[in-house]
């Protein structure tokens, strides 16, 4: 059995060799956009953070798919930025209204908004992601069918959204209503073990950011460039799709999307990249 | 001696596994890449340099992989490249694009992004106005993911 | 599938004769043939633009004849030799017969 550790040592050592590229921790790049906007890549942590610098998933990444994110025209998540403002503008459900007949000033009304979410909602007593409040604007104020979860247009347009708070740094409120409770339940599960794997949150994108977990790239899991095009899907992924994936992958039920969990998830995981600029549509792999 | 997870998971984050086989899938047999360079030349056998392709030497992931190409041409009304044919040898089937350029093209480079199903070369063959023809191979190492695949 | 969108980035002005970068995105899935469907197992039919030209005046500048391995929401960049003002008219042509097309104007001076 020793040999076989030494071969197989060995052989990553090989590996690591022809996969220089890829070796090593963060990359020491800047992401500017278009070379004009600046996004604030890697901030100090605040108080009580595990971390002393959060780092987003972008300085993770190969030259290739970092310069994808850098060119807003070559960054495919554009195209359903684009599709999104559609969206937005156009007349859904029974009161005939589009998203733009209520909030009129979408410049002004969405800038800076999407960098604010998960945030509380009284009405339902419990955190909303943007997904939710879209559905909860078309059921009450449009009288449409909400989207159901991973629905083209709820992806399209949580994308648009989003993204009109480029470059704005990440801050969820903790102080209204029962954030904290539902930060506390978040935090318990980014640290609970899972699956056969045995795996927590913590394990990959804590333990080990900046090692390999086969030839992936582990980052510090920071969520602010979702919905994130990735290149292995060729489209917009939403950030519970993306929770389900990798607890999935530690071979675990899991859970519903926009589920008490996986809504607690969000507002904690949201919290550890606190400061970071939003970045969507980020490219990832 | 036991591998523990812990151990185990030491591995391998040292191993950056630039490997990908998927053996459900078919690839194409080298002989069709030759057939369907053969079929682009006319029988010719191209010479290399001229064309130059850009690729990634790894590829994060084989479903979105940027490809270069560029000839050396003064791409004139007499002297241009007519048509530059892309060609991946380990696909399940070589054919990628053909790029087709003309003298108001004013410079013969072309990019896109393409789909490569596991390590293997990219190979650009050039066809000028006279007939010649060049050829360049670059390979592309294509990894696998995390425990997702 | 909402209908295939394109954007094109063409300079909105330029020197004559001189070369300029054109570069062309698309969204569409590139559907390629290979994929199964999860669910029913059975071999998605192939969809893919398959033609894409490149005009100015009338005249063609560039284009390429696609394979199901060019990747989702394809992109091209590519060069043109500006002698005149005019117009650039950008085609794309699916596998089921629909054709997309944008125009562009450039100002030479």
């Amino acid at each position: 059995m020793a040999k076989t550790y030494k071969s197989i040592a060995l052989f990553s050592a090989l590996l690591m060799g022809t996969g220089a590229a890829l070796a090593g921790g963060p990359v020491d790049d800047k992401l500017v956009i278009d070379g004009e906007m600046e996004i604030q890549t890697r901030v100090a942590a605040p108080e009580g953070h595990p971390f002393d610098e959060i780092i987003s998933g972008w300085h993770y990444r190969t030259e290739e798919t970092r310069a994808l994110e850098a060119d807003s025209f070559q960054n495919p998540g554009m195209l359903y930025v684009e599709r999104g403002e559609e969206i937005w503008n156009t007349v859904d459900g029974d009161a005939g209204k589009s998203c733009a007949s209520c909030h009129e000033d979408a410049g002004e009304f969405l800038k800076g908004l999407g960098a604010s979410y998960p945030k509380w909602n009284a009405d339902a007593g419990k955190p909303f992601n943007i997904e939710l409040q879209i559905n909860q604007c078309r059921e009450k104020n449009m009288q449409a069918k909400p989207y159901k979860f991973d629905a083209a247009d709820q992806k399209a347009l949580t994308t648009y959204i989003k993204h009109q708070s480029i470059g704005m740094p990440v801050e969820v409120d903790l102080t209204q209503g029962d954030m904290q409770a539902w930060w506390d339940k978040g935090k318990e599960l980014y640290y609970t073990r899972t699956g056969q794997l045995n795996l927590a949150c913590a394990s990959c994108h804590e333990d080990y950011n900046g090692k390999y977990i086969r030839a992936d790239h582990l980052s510090q899991g920071n969520v602010n460039g979702f919905p994130t095009y990735r290149l292995k899907q060729s489209e917009m992924v939403s950030l519970h799709n993306r929770f389900r994936g990798c607890i999935r992958d530690t071979r675990a039920e899991f859970p519903a999307a926009f589920s008490d969990d996986l809504m607690a998830l969000e507002v904690y995981v949201t919290w550890r990249g606190s400061g970071l600029g939003v970045e969507t549509p980020a490219v990832r792999q | 001696m036991i591998i523990t997870r812990r151990q185990m998971f030491g591995l391998t984050a040292g191993a950056a596994a630039v490997l990908a086989f998927n053996p459900q899938l078919s690839f194409a047999a080298p002989d069709e890449t030759e057939a369907a360079i053969k079929a682009f030349t006319g029988g010719a056998t191209p010479t290399e340099g001229t064309v130059s392709l850009d690729t990634p030497e790894i590829a994060e992931n084989g479903n979105t992989v940027p490809v270069g190409v560029s000839v050396d041409s003064p791409m004139t009304a007499d002297n241009f490249v007519e048509s530059v044919l892309i060609l991946a040898d380990g696909n399940p089937n070589p054919a990628v694009a053909t790029f087709h350029f003309t003298a108001m093209s004013g410079a013969a480079d072309a990019k896109t992004r393409i789909r490569l199903a596991k390590t293997q070369n990219v190979i650009a063959v050039a066809k000028m106005n006279d007939g010649s023809t060049f050829i360049d191979r670059k390979e592309v190492k294509v990894t696998i993911g995390g425990c997702g695949g | 599938m909402a209908t295939p969108k394109p954007r094109v980035k063409v300079p909105k002005k330029a020197s004559k004769g001189e070369v300029i970068t054109i570069k062309t995105l698309i969204s569409h899935p590139m559907e390629s043939g290979q994929r199964k469907d999860k669910k029913s197992g059975e071999l998605i039919p192939r969809q893919i633009i398959n033609k894409f030209t490149c005009e100015f005046n009338g005249q063609m500048v560039f284009s390429c004849d696609m394979d199901p391995a060019v990747s989702a929401n394809p992109y091209m960049e590519f060069n043109a030799k500006v002698t005149e003002s005019g117009t650039f008219k950008f085609t794309w042509v699916d596998d089921d017969g629909s054709v997309y097309e944008t125009e562009n104007k450039i100002a030479v001076e």
